[in-house]
């Protein structure tokens, strides 16, 4: 089943583990560059978000690829990187709004999340539950449990004042 | 490789600056951190310098275990002589700047000299520069970090500065980086301000090895599972230190007026207030702990402002020391002493005992310039914290740390102090726990919980599990007692969270990671784990231990060479005169017995292999490789 990775942006606690697991399973080393993940954070005024790869459905990197290196993979739900067809051109990096294809200097490629190939690291090691893996037809549902409680908690309270 | 950061040595005076490697054997008897800068310290300075002269000598560092996977590693330590003891300077702080400063390719910052005018450091891929400070001095901590950022061009730019009371050279000034992560005790702030080095900036791109990545990371998550499954992480989760203003406040356990009570009574400054006005919850670097709360103050002139924080020492600060029953004060409180750079401990003792002061008449209106000092004065409080940092009127002379203050007031000013080696007091009371008192008198750099607290005697574990933690990994035989209130075998318990929070400090991990506020953390025998997965050094618990010992017997002869004796190792009058008036039973009407801690304080002694003047004999000096010391090989 199709799986997504969303971010709840308000549960992150801006601790950039995320960074660190994948750049540390990806290289073997500790390089927040080379991470396919980023914290983007605003120190001073306490918000921070995570930004990666959306895996869009009409992606522009894919559109750009003058070797059809990045290609939809339908089982995983993700947009996927042949490095044996890609040149190196980076038309994607600049194609991509959101950041989400990277340079990895030191290997010199374009770098993307792969999802970790169905178990992203990232999401083993967010504690707080920013980041998570979820079936893409019931995304929907989560969020609205989410907002649900809050509604209901106010319901609940309309309905004690009505007694 | 996470061993191939260097250290720069730095001049400000000359504008010379040389980088040299650290050698694999320099790293196996210090490992990194507060070991190789108290290593550092003991070499470059000479003895009896002006702590806020130019002979000073600043390091900052990051532990050996810093930006990796290594539960929590992300904190910096700064060392120096400090200006408000006269001993050891030392401390240290969590955030983001360590990591960055090794991404940068240093581990080590060893700063000397003092720059003509204003000036910060940029560190950046190896590159080391002197630039410029003079626009941003007399900036605040906040502005400081973002206009440098804004400089430089970069948003990922970690710095780490000093405030108005560094610039000041308020001898308890801090050293902090992001809106509270502080370097907070010693007054390494005034040495940096004494330096005109107002910031350091660091940003580096340079990879760092992990020996066993796969590993390291899959011992990661179970430390993640483990440490996330205790219900201490659970509750510091939600509150951070605040929760423990419940236990010890109930108890007995808290210093109120600064040193009349021991209970708060009627306090409500409980850490559920902080729901109120909680945006959510920050980590630093890798951490899962996520301890401080952000939020918005909602009223008074600083309404709508941000700030991260408080901790229970700000509770202690701004709440109990003072009688202040306010938990917005304490909110406005921490902000400003983030916001100014000052240490918010050495700033709540402080004003607590001027208060008494003004109390018994020794300070008058016209030395407070009209400010009434009265107890639960929460303006007042607020106003004492602008006047020392500004060093205006009072504030200038309270400015100076507590012995200074005293020797300026005069009168029987003194004999109200409450502090060790001329450092104060946590806003603990210890005169129930006999073990922490043990720890407040015998620390490095005077009066202090994080030297070497064994908080977990407070939770009566039963003597089978003291015995398993404190039984190793040195073979001890001797007593161990699970009721707090006791003399017997206390000092072992000492000396092993001694040990334990030097090691842990030398590889930059939390001590909230770590056998402190719960029995089931990080020991020796993970650190072991933790050091050889992420470095591939290969030590035993036992020789983490020796280690430990060899870094903190330094800091011994460091404060030896700067004249401290037995007396050092000793508690104000109050804790053996005054016993505590109220509490639960088991906190009432207890002090500190002189007979028993002297006792104590041999004992003590005894195990560290030191006279009983406290001096390292020398076959314990020649143990531990230090008898050749200072050796100058760095």
């Amino acid at each position: 089943m199709e799986k997504i990775l969303v971010v709840a942006h308000e549960k992150c606690t801006g601790c950039r583990l995320c960074e660190m697991v994948c750049s540390v399973k990806h290289t073997g080393v500790n390089n927040p560059t080379r991470s396919r993940i980023h914290i983007i954070k605003w120190p001073m005024e306490g918000f921070e978000l995570p930004m990666l790869c959306q895996q869009c459905e009409e992606a522009p990197c894919i559109a750009v690829c003058p070797k059809d290196a990045l290609s939809r993979d339908l089982t995983l739900g993700r947009v996927t990187l042949n490095y044996d067809l890609c040149i190196g051109c980076k038309m994607c990096v600049t194609a991509c709004p959101f950041g989400g294809m990277g340079i990895d200097t030191v290997v010199q490629q374009v770098i993307k999340c792969n999802l970790c190939d169905g178990d992203p690291i990232c999401v083993r090691f967010c504690d707080p539950g920013a980041l998570q893996f979820v079936p893409a037809n019931t995304v929907n549902l989560m969020k609205k449990r989410d907002a649900g409680l809050k509604f209901s908690e106010l319901m609940r309270k309309s309905l004690i004042s009505d007694v | 490789m996470a061993l191939n950061r260097e250290i720069a040595y730095i001049d400000l005076s000359t504008a010379e600056i040389k980088t040299a490697p650290i050698p694999i054997g320099v790293r196996q008897l210090y490992l990194g951190g507060r070991g190789l800068d108290m290593y550092l310290l003991y070499n470059h300075l000479e003895p009896g310098v002006d702590p806020l002269g130019p002979d000073n000598v600043l390091t900052v560092s990051a532990g050996l275990l810093v930006g990796t996977p290594a539960s929590a590693s992300a904190r910096t330590h700064i060392g120096a002589k400090s200006p408000l003891t006269g001993f050891v300077g030392s401390s240290n702080m969590g955030g983001f700047f360590a990591p960055e400063l090794r991404f940068a390719g240093f581990d080590h910052l060893v700063i000397k000299g003092k720059a003509d005018g204003p000036i910060y450091l940029w560190i950046h891929d190896g590159e080391i520069e002197i630039r410029d400070a003079s626009d941003i001095w007399g900036e605040n901590i906040f502005d400081t970090q973002e206009l440098i950022k804004d400089e430089l061009g970069d948003p990922e730019v970690k710095v780490l500065c000093i405030g108005i009371a560094g610039e000041n050279l308020v001898r308890f000034a801090n050293v902090m980086t992001g809106m509270k992560n502080a370097a907070g005790r010693t007054g390494m702030g005034a040495v940096m301000g004494s330096k005109n080095l107002k910031a350091i900036a660091v940003r580096g791109t340079m990879g760092l090895e992990i020996r066993f990545p796969e590993e390291s990371l899959e011992y990661n998550r179970q430390l993640i599972e483990h440490i996330g499954s205790t219900k201490f992480a659970q509750i510091m989760q939600k509150w951070g230190t605040m929760f423990i203003y419940g236990v010890t406040n109930t108890t007995g356990l808290v210093r109120v007026r600064n040193f009349q009570l021991n209970q708060q009574v009627g306090g409500n400054i409980e850490c559920e207030h902080i729901e109120k006005y909680s945006l959510g919850t920050e980590g630093c670097y890798g951490c899962i702990l996520h301890c401080r709360h952000k939020y918005q103050i909602k009223d008074g002139p600083y309404a709508g402002t941000y700030a991260e924080g408080p901790e229970y020492t700000s509770q202690g600060a701004f709440g109990m020391e003072v009688d202040c029953n306010n938990f917005e004060t304490i909110l406005v409180g921490n902000h400003l002493v983030n916001m100014y750079g000052v240490d918010t401990l050495e700033i709540g003792s402080m004003i607590a005992w001027a208060m008494e002061l003004y109390e018994k008449g020794i300070l008058t209106d016209e030395d407070t310039g009209g400010l009434k000092l009265e107890w639960g004065n929460d303006q007042a409080v607020l106003e004492m914290i602008r006047c020392i940092a500004e060093r205006k009127g009072l504030g200038d002379i309270l400015a100076e740390g507590p012995l200074r203050a005293a020797e300026k007031i005069g009168q029987d000013s003194i004999k109200y102090l409450i502090h060790v080696k001329g450092m104060s007091n946590l806003h603990s009371d210890e005169r129930s726990t006999p073990s922490l008192a043990l720890g407040i008198a015998t620390g490095s750099r005077g009066s202090d919980h994080l030297r070497s607290r064994p908080a977990i005697d407070l939770y009566h574990l039963p003597e089978e599990l003291l015995r398993k933690i404190y039984g190793g990994p040195k073979p001890y035989d001797g007593p161990l007692s699970s009721d707090y209130t006791s003399y017997e075998g206390k000092p072992r318990m000492v000396q092993w969270q001694e040990m334990m929070y030097e090691a842990i400090d030398c590889t930059g991990i939390c001590k909230y990671h770590t056998i402190f506020l719960s029995p089931n953390l990080i020991r020796f025998e993970e650190l072991s784990k933790l050091i050889y997965l992420n470095t591939g050094l290969e030590f035993t618990p036992e020789e983490i231990w020796d280690i430990a010992d060899r870094a903190y017997t330094i800091e011994r002869l460091f404060n030896i060479r700067e004249g401290l004796t037995r007396e050092d190792d000793w508690l104000v009058d109050r804790y053996f005169d005054e016993p505590t008036p109220i509490g639960l039973p088991i906190a009432r009407d207890k002090c500190i017995d002189r007979e028993k801690f002297k006792q104590m304080i041999n004992e003590y002694y005894e195990l560290h292999g030191w006279d009983e003047d406290g001096v390292p004999r020398p076959e314990t000096l020649k143990k531990l490789g230090l008898d050749g010391e200072p050796s100058h090989k760095l």
